[in-house]
């Protein structure tokens, strides 16, 4: 087919010279390139310039276009090619425009050669076309206005941007978009946009010096950069193949990026130095609890002058009581429920017929909370921060006793049964479901009636022999 | 209180919001500024306007309104037992950073979330009247992600679907026993409740947009939600179950991973070890099977160990194809494209390649090198005209084989 196209004007052996008037012209490439392709010159016969390109070796190329004879065939270029080569036209590759001619001129023999994705030269183009929108994707991301006001007051935002390809020019529609109501300018090597509102002006090439060197926002911006990063999780590699170096010097928030990895790196290995404190297996055996818990230290409780003490009972018991924590008397004799509260505890069991000794009796916090008054130590509540970083215990000593049921006496008992904070009142006589498939009864905490006076108390022990007959019975049920 | 600056706030708030993992601008109807009172445009592609050395992208600021909150939810640093410092901010001023930020191009707009304070839906009120600034007062045009408390009345999540791009809720959990333990005052039916809601209002807005054009859009961008990873006992197995019915309950854009972070003052009830940050990026890859490789639920299952978890030194479709050899080697020139979708390193552009290149020639093994990342973890699975993995396919250190090698990046070396 081709051989039967008229030569008309064309020579063999002559060399055509194209000079690109701007360098991201693709117009002006497709108009020569038709017309080249209608001559049916070969792409090893032309040379296509940009300015400040190399012309001069092709001094001996003609300048003269050859005129495409009038009934010449259509050039073909499908709209995959045109749309890949109107981007790849952009690139900085001088290499570019005989890329584009080179598969136009095959296109013509083979109209389906873009589908060719292991063609070297649709590779080649593709390529191209990658780079370049990556590229764009990174000027509309990476740009940073800074606020100047000019002399009638009035807000301009100047931009100073560095892109390693022509896009100056087709990303001018992004900007006018998003910053339509906005006075702006972008200044770049290449040349440079001013939108004023209403229209585009482009501008010479400008330098780094004729961009505002700073903003004030931009103090909040990089505190904001600091802040939202997790230290917790680098991934250095992650952000520098999105966000290469060469990007970072003109991005305010980069320069504190060596304080915030090595700020990072110190945090983990001082974390990896304290872990032999975070609690991470869970111990297997009663006993490993207690060794553990004389170590604890993990609340202000574990730091006062106090000692661990630990629960009590046979390894199997089907009732689990858990009290709030080791009194004065506890403390001193490494007993649970050894004081005036456990005292009480025993009578009213003994009254409901709730056999201690076959109980595993324990407290949710293992150390004595208090403060000092004079000889004496005043008991504390602890803190439901505290009572959650003391369930690890409990929780563990749970695992290994597997009680069928469990007595909570008092909030923080059921805190440290539950993980939230609730109403005695509100829970007590009903069993709930944990998760374990055990069931727990909520009651108040004996050291609650000690602290009460008269027909109170009595009204209290009343509600608290009540909640103990419910558990004997639960009990006997869950035995039967 | 009122001693704390702008910049104090920006610090507590920021901070507090980092363990939210979803930071997407994209997938939201197109709008821009041109002939409008304000700034702002989305144009279909989200933009990172930058990365923080944890790898993850900034494309929007992302801030809580208050991080006092009135939930004790144990593995969340604003917890009411955490004694972490406390700011908030009014709604004037987010809406102020908002725009400076994006004046400046350092955002693609905001993703306000926020303690509870007070009740639930004062707290929906505020973040809503922060989105109603920014649209009405000044024609704000940027990406909005709102997130809704469940427990917040249905009338003002519908307001904040009206105001934003998307709105999201936390199912925080992989499981309802995970939630009961670890978020004591939430609850799985509310919050499922909540993304039925949204998802009704999804559908309603799109029905009544294709027969009245000037219907007012509902969250264009969708719903996402956001699972903790590694913070209860939950396994692979057990999250990708969840997500996968997620999905197709309540048409959810998105499921986010977080891998639980070790977090300032961290309640006790916690005392895991932290999961590695690995597991969390298998998720996103058996999530990226599920929604685009044609994977079914069960079969990334198929892919997970005894344990129920995916193997953390090769990615689960490497591990699936393991398992199931007899399937391999497939002939990329006749393969249909949905086998090719099944082989290791092969991802979707190669695949849409491969059937496009076959048809103009007999693919050879170079062929396929040009068209894949790496030719090494492709080989033993496929056939090409001059290639046959013959007994590489059944060799048992085929796992070890392919496993990437570790190595350690160093940005900062001598």
């Amino acid at each position: 087919m081709r051989s039967s196209r008229s030569l008309s004007g064309v020579k063999l052996g002559t060399y055509y010279v194209v000079h690109i008037p701007e360098p991201d012209d693709f117009d002006f490439w497709r108009e020569r390139a038709r017309g080249l392709i209608q001559c049916d010159v070969p792409p090893d016969r032309i040379a296509w310039v940009e300015p400040g390109g190399s012309g001069d070796l092709f001094a001996h190329g003609k300048r003269r276009m050859p005129v495409p004879p009038k009934d010449g065939p259509p050039v073909r270029a499908n709209r995959r090619f045109v749309s890949l080569a109107r981007n790849a036209a952009l690139h900085s590759d001088p290499e570019r425009f005989a890329l584009l001619y080179r598969l136009l001129w095959r296109l013509q023999a083979n109209p389906r050669i873009m589908e060719d994705k292991a063609d070297l030269d649709v590779r080649k183009l593709e390529e191209l076309d990658k780079n370049v929108r990556r590229d764009s994707h990174k000027m509309h991301a990476f740009v940073r206005f800074r606020l100047v006001e000019d002399e009638e007051g009035a807000e301009h935002y100047v931009a100073w941007f560095e892109p390693d390809h022509h896009i100056l020019r087709a990303n001018a529609g992004f900007f006018m978009r998003r910053f339509s109501n906005m006075r702006w300018s972008i200044l770049t090597p290449r040349g440079s946009l001013h939108w004023d509102g209403e229209t585009v002006a482009e501008g010479p090439p400008a330098d780094r010096s004729d961009a505002p060197s700073g903003d004030p926002t931009e103090d909040l911006w990089r505190s904001y950069y600091a802040s939202i990063f997790n230290p917790a999780r680098l991934k250095i590699g992650a952000m520098l193949k999105e966000m290469p170096k060469k990007y970072w010097k003109n991005m305010p928030e980069a320069a504190l990026i060596p304080d915030l990895v090595a700020g990072a790196q110190k945090r983990e290995s001082a974390m990896v130095e304290k872990g032999t404190l975070e609690f991470e297996e869970r111990p297997e055996a009663l006993a490993a609890i207690d060794k553990a818990i004389h170590a604890c230290c993990k609340c202000p409780i574990g730091q006062l002058d106090n000692h661990a003490v630990m629960g009590e009972g046979p390894q199997d018991a089907a009732l689990m009581i858990v009290g709030e924590q080791p009194g004065d008397q506890e403390d001193q004799q490494g007993r649970p429920f050894v004081g005036p509260a456990g005292q009480l505890l025993d009578t009213h069991l003994e009254k409901v017929g709730i056999d201690r000794r076959a109980a595993y009796v324990t407290n949710t916090v293992k150390h004595f909370k208090y403060v000092q008054r004079g000889k004496r130590r005043i008991h504390q509540s602890p803190g439901a921060k505290e009572i959650d970083t003391c369930r690890w215990w409990i929780e563990s000593e749970r695992a290994i006793v597997q009680p069928k049921l469990i007595l909570a006496m008092g909030a923080s008992a059921a805190r440290g049964m539950l993980g939230k904070t609730v109403s005695i009142t509100k829970v007590r006589g009903e069993p709930i479901a944990l998760e374990d498939g055990s069931e727990l009864w909520v009651t108040a905490h004996p050291s609650y009636l000690l602290r009460l006076d008269g027909p109170a108390r009595e009204e209290q022990a009343r509600l608290f022999d009540t909640d103990l007959a419910a558990v004997k019975e639960r009990l006997e049920e869950l035995a039967g | 209180m009122a001693s704390q600056t702008i910049l104090q706030k920006l610090e507590i708030l920021a901070d507090a919001a980092k363990y939210d993992a979803s930071c997407a601008s994209s997938g939201t109807a197109k709008k821009n500024s041109v002939g409008g009172k304000g700034i702002g445009s989305t144009e279909g592609m989200g933009i990172c306007h930058a990365y923080a050395p944890d790898g993850r992208c900034i494309s929007l600021l992302k801030i809580l309104l208050t991080n006092h909150c009135v939930f004790d939810c144990h593995y969340c640093v604003n917890r009411k037992s955490s004694n972490v410092a406390r700011a908030r901010f009014t709604p004037q001023e987010v809406v102020d950073l908002t725009l400076a930020f994006y004046r400046r191009n350092y955002i693609e707009g905001l993703f306000l979330s926020s303690g509870i304070v007070k009740s639930s839906n004062h707290t929906m009120e505020q973040i809503v009247e922060v989105a109603r600034i920014l649209r009405e007062e000044h024609d704000f045009r940027g990406y909005i992600h709102l997130k809704t408390i469940p427990e917040a009345d249905a009338e003002i999540v519908h307001q904040a679907g009206l105001y934003a791009d998307r709105v999201s809720i936390n199912v925080e959990l992989p499981t309802d026993s995970g939630l009961t333990r670890l978020a004591p005052d939430k609850d799985a039916r509310q919050i499922e409740g909540a993304m039925g809601k949204v998802k009704a209002d999804l559908v309603e807005a799109k029905d009544a947009r294709k027969r009245f054009h000037h219907a007012p859009r509902f969250a264009p961008a969708g719903q996402s939600t956001q699972m903790i990873v590694g913070a209860d006992a939950a396994s692979d197995a057990d999250i990708v179950g969840k997500a996968s019915r997620l999905y197709d309950n309540f048409r959810l854009r998105r499921v986010y991973y977080s891998a639980f972070s070790p977090i300032p003052d961290a309640s006790a009830v916690l005392p895991l070890k932290r999961p590695p940050l690995i597991r969390e990026h298998r998720l996103y890859q058996s999530d990226w099977l599920m929604r685009f490789y044609g994977y079914k639920p069960t079969e990334v299952m198929q892919a997970t160990e005894a344990d129920g978890n995916l193997p953390l030194d090769i990615d689960p479709k490497l591990a699936w194809a393991l398992k199931f050899r007899e399937q391999f080697p497939l002939d990329v020139n006749c393969a249909s494209r949905e086998q090719l979708l099944r082989v290791p390193g092969l991802g979707v552009k190669a695949v849409n390649k491969i059937v496009a290149s076959r048809r103009h020639r007999n693919l050879r093994l170079d062929d396929v090198a040009l068209l894949t990342q790496s030719i090494t973890k492709v080989r033993p699975f496929i056939c090409t005209v001059d290639w046959r993995p013959i007994t590489l396919t059944d060799r048992a250190d085929l796992r070890s084989l392919l496993a990437p090698k570790t190595e350690q990046l160093e940005l900062f070396a001598a």
